[in-house]
């Protein structure tokens, strides 16, 4: 039984609210179908699911937030009769024995109680559910005397906490075992591994895992655009603490690639037209491609390329924020494909709904603020990525064009890049890159 | 033939410290040796003899029987460019320079903001074992872990005793080397080391998969006699040497347990608040998941360490101890 | 194609790419790109919006008559006679 948990959809989450399940127990899904809309300080972001297998028990609750790394669920992954769904549908879903009543009630979260320490280590004591006890106090409020009377009522029902390893719990709860029928052999009778490997052989699941306490509901919406401003602020003021940036910048003649452009658009119908936009970005990538030194990740004082160009593309937020979500091997795509992924992309960022695949792994980022009028950006690297390209608007400007004074559209292409990664010689090669690629937009 | 590393050689763990000083003082005229009794006596467990006549009394330098004065002189060398090897007799009397250690060779790279950093090596015996009664004999090396700015080591091989000094030295952060007294005598074969000797990470002294035995310095050779007795019993002991108690090797001791899923820590200082505290509190933080057994702790009395033979053994971690731990823990 | 139904068309395919617009706020002769933030993307999304309803052919030569409410009513009202 593997665990779906709580992605990291990047540097500044720790963790995220569970706002809807896509999926129910006993379904099939497939590696890459979206299972779970997770809520972040930033987005709503549709995760994907790691395995192919089917949907076992789902232990959180929408609405509940949790950190990373924290089980969402229980996937079993396909076994023999993963490539024939259709005759696995008639067996009824296979789900695992109910978790151990180990966990003390505080860590099953229904909603806050109001209790005392000792009224909560009374509880826990007895076996008895906070959350299903009605409090006698002042406002509300569990006393000793309601957990006595409740413990009393389910004397027989009632089971004291189980002596048992983590690691016997770990296993447990991996196997489907109940703890409360296996006999331990460890000291005063704990349950130790071994036990549970007795009641339950099976492989032995791979992987650490995290402690599983929900800490507290999701944000209300109205918080939602102070919540991004954090995150945002979070992420990019370590950026700025960390990262020695180093900055350059190159003014590029666009006058191949816009004519060219306007020869493509007047001969396509208007769906299938291609912004100026598309042709940067493929540029970006292409040169991404060419320089994989700046394409990649800095993390714990090493460099690591990247697997693929995944272009992170800066698209600001109607109601103010932003997010750079991935084009997905944005060097390979042609013009085409990229313009309509990314139509997908702006749109889905816009109405939160972007994959956990999207934003967690972008290699590299482009900022265009031309839209904005601005000529030149010079922006701040997402980590652990190491560069971040920026291009302006694209203006008409008197230039040189073979020895005489002509006006060209030009566009000022700028490169942020890390400079514990590189130093300037390759962002220098980087930019040279980009300026022949769009000299050239027929190839590209 | 000296104890040069470069061929396998009988040779103990005295002979191994003095052979890395005498490497130093050879390829870096900016290292010399300074402390009580290190010149004409030779060092007071031996380590330096010879050296004085080798090297000369501006190299090797006797001091008054003031630490904070000559571990200050240390610092200032250091500042000034030197490379100083500073020994102390026995980590009771560095609490005299602890001012000097703590609020200066720690802190001076910090408060200048990177421009002053410290390269000092002090050197000093730790732990007990020798009848040397209560003021000679304590395991204070888990109070520098405690530090932030100096790293901390505890050469508990001959191997290590060998080579552990010229990075040491090489760091430009103050790096406190803490020589267990029970081992200057113990002898055995130099390796040449099979790959650099570095000082961020532990070692596995010998690989096991029921329990681990973590430790360091004086109390390796103990843990190793356990991992026998142990064996002989059907119980395989993994024994982790920490060699570095500042910074500590978290990803080893954490990739010990996640193999074993017990752990006993033996260390001969005091149980409250020592070192085998703080690695029993990151077996928690890291691997609470891993273990299968509470963590057992095998420290000394907490008491002064006393003179008498059999009351200095019963204080003392000992090989038993270590071995009833461990079945606490399995069986 | 009258006026009235011209402008409608324009405030409708400005509504489909930009959901939370504010038009009684926008004059007829504001330029509704940088009143409403529309990038690029947008405004491309605006272009083939008001191409699909009206049938018409827009092309990138046309753009600068888009500039606001009335000038894009005009433009359609001129190419649908």
């Amino acid at each position: 039984m593997a665990e779906f948990t709580m992605p990291s959809l990047g540097a500044d989450m720790d963790k995220g609210t569970l706002q809807e399940w896509l999926v129910q127990p006993g379904e099939l899904v497939r590696k890459g179908d979206p299972v779970a809309v997770i809520e972040t300080a930033k987005s709503s972001i549709e995760v994907e699911c790691f395995a192919t297998g089917r949907m076992g028990e789902l232990l959180i609750e929408p609405g509940t937030t949790v950190p990373v790394g924290t089980p969402l669920a229980l996937i079993e992954p396909a076994a023999e009769g993963a490539g024939k769904p259709e005759k696995a549908e008639e067996k009824p879903p296979v789900r695992p024995a109910p978790a151990p009543v180990s966990a003390p009630p505080a860590a099953q979260d229904r909603g806050h109680v109001e209790a005392g320490p000792l009224v909560r280590h009374l509880a826990e004591r007895t076996g008895v559910d906070l959350a299903a006890v009605q409090g006698s106090g002042h406002g509300g409020r569990l006393t000793r005397t309601d957990v006595e009377q409740a413990a009393a009522a389910t004397t027989a029902a009632g089971q004291a906490r189980v002596r048992a390893t983590p690691l016997a719990r770990r296993l447990a709860a991996e196997r489907g075992v109940d703890l409360a029928a296996v006999t331990g052999t460890g000291r005063d009778s704990a349950i130790r591994a071994a036990d549970v490997r007795k009641a339950a052989p099976g492989p032995t699941a791979a992987g650490p895992r995290h402690l599983t306490v929900p800490v507290r509901p999701s944000h209300p919406p109205e918080d939602r655009t102070a919540a991004r401003r954090q995150a945002i602020a979070g992420l990019m003021t370590r950026a700025n603490r960390d990262i020695p940036h180093y900055y350059l910048s190159t003014t590029i003649d666009m006058a191949p690639a816009m004519g060219w452009l306007h020869e493509h658009n007047r001969r396509s119908p208007v769906a299938e037209r291609i912004l100026p936009a598309a042709l940067l970005l493929k540029a970006a990538a292409l040169a991404a491609r060419e320089v994989p030194e700046l394409n990649g990740f800095w993390t714990d004082d090493h460099y690591t390329a990247g697997e693929g160009v995944h272009l992170g593309v800066a698209v600001s937020l109607r109601r103010g924020g932003l997010v750079a979500p991935a084009l997905h091997d944005a060097d390979t795509l042609e013009l085409r494909q990229l313009m309509n992924g990314l139509k997908d992309l702006v749109a889905r960022a816009r109405t939160g709904r972007l994959r956990s695949s999207e934003v967690s792994d972008p290699t590299i980022t482009v900022t265009n603020l031309g839209d904005q009028g601005v000529e030149t950006v010079f922006g701040v690297i997402y980590p652990p990525q190491v560069a971040l390209v920026g291009f302006g608007r694209i203006v008409d400007r008197p230039c040189a064009v073979d020895g005489l004074l002509g006006v060209r559209p030009v566009v000022t292409a700028t490169l942020s890049a890390d400079h514990r990664a590189t130093d300037g010689a390759v962002g220098a090669h980087y930019l040279t890159a980009v300026d022949h690629l769009l000299h050239t937009p027929e190839q590209l | 033939m000296g104890a040069d590393g470069t061929e396998k050689s009988k040779t103990t763990y005295r002979e191994a410290m003095r052979e890395a000083i005498r490497e130093a003082l050879r390829s870096d005229d900016r290292v010399f040796l300074m402390g009580e009794d290190v010149g004409r006596y030779g060092g007071c467990f031996g380590v330096s003899l010879g050296l004085l006549e080798e090297f000369g009394p501006e190299r090797i330098r006797d001091t008054p029987l003031s630490e904070s004065t000559f571990v200050g002189a240390g610092i200032g060398a250091a500042l000034a460019g030197m490379r100083p090897i500073v020994e102390i007799m026995t980590v009771n009397f560095s609490l005299l320079a602890l001012d000097q250690i703590l609020n200066n060779a720690a802190t001076l790279l910090h408060m200048s903001g990177g421009q002053l950093p410290v390269p000092i090596v002090i050197r000093m015996t730790t732990g007990a074992g020798r009848q040397l009664a209560a003021q000679h004999s304590h395991s204070l090396e888990g109070w520098y872990a405690h530090i932030p700015g100096i790293r901390v080591l505890a050469p508990a091989t001959i191997e290590d005793a060998r080579h552990m000094l010229a990075p040491a030295l090489a760091d430009p952060d103050p790096v406190l080397i803490f020589e267990h007294g029970s081992l200057y005598n113990l002898s055995g074969e130099l390796r040449p080391p099979t790959r650099p000797v570095d000082l961020d990470h532990a070692a596995i002294r010998r690989p096991g998969t029921d329990i681990s035995l973590i430790t360091y310095g004086g109390s390796l050779p103990k843990a190793l006699a356990a991992a026998d007795e142990l064996a002989a019993e059907g119980v395989e002991a993994e024994v982790i040497d920490l060699r570095a108690l500042r910074p500590l090797d978290d990803a080893a001791i954490a990739a010990s347990v996640t193999r074993t899923h017990r752990a006993v820590v033996i260390d001969e200082a005091w149980r409250t608040g020592s070192l085998a505290a703080e690695v029993c509190a990151r077996i928690a933080e890291r691997s609470f998941y891993e273990l299968d057994a509470p963590v057992e702790r095998v420290c000394s009395a907490e008491v002064p360490i006393p003179y008498a033979r059999r009351l200095e053994e019963a204080a003392l971690p000992q090989t038993a101890d270590i071995v009833a731990a461990a079945h606490r823990a399995v069986d | 194609m009258n006026r009235t139904d011209a402008l409608d068309v324009v405030k409708e395919s400005i509504v489909q790419v930009v959901p939370d617009a504010d038009l009684a706020g926008l004059g007829l002769d504001d330029a509704f790109r940088d009143a409403l933030e529309m990038d690029s993307l947008d405004f491309l999304g605006f272009i083939e919006t008001l191409s699909e309803r009206t049938g018409l052919r827009i092309d990138d030569e046309d753009t600068p008559y888009l500039t606001t409410l009335s000038g894009s009513a005009d433009f359609l009202v001129a190419r649908t006679k």
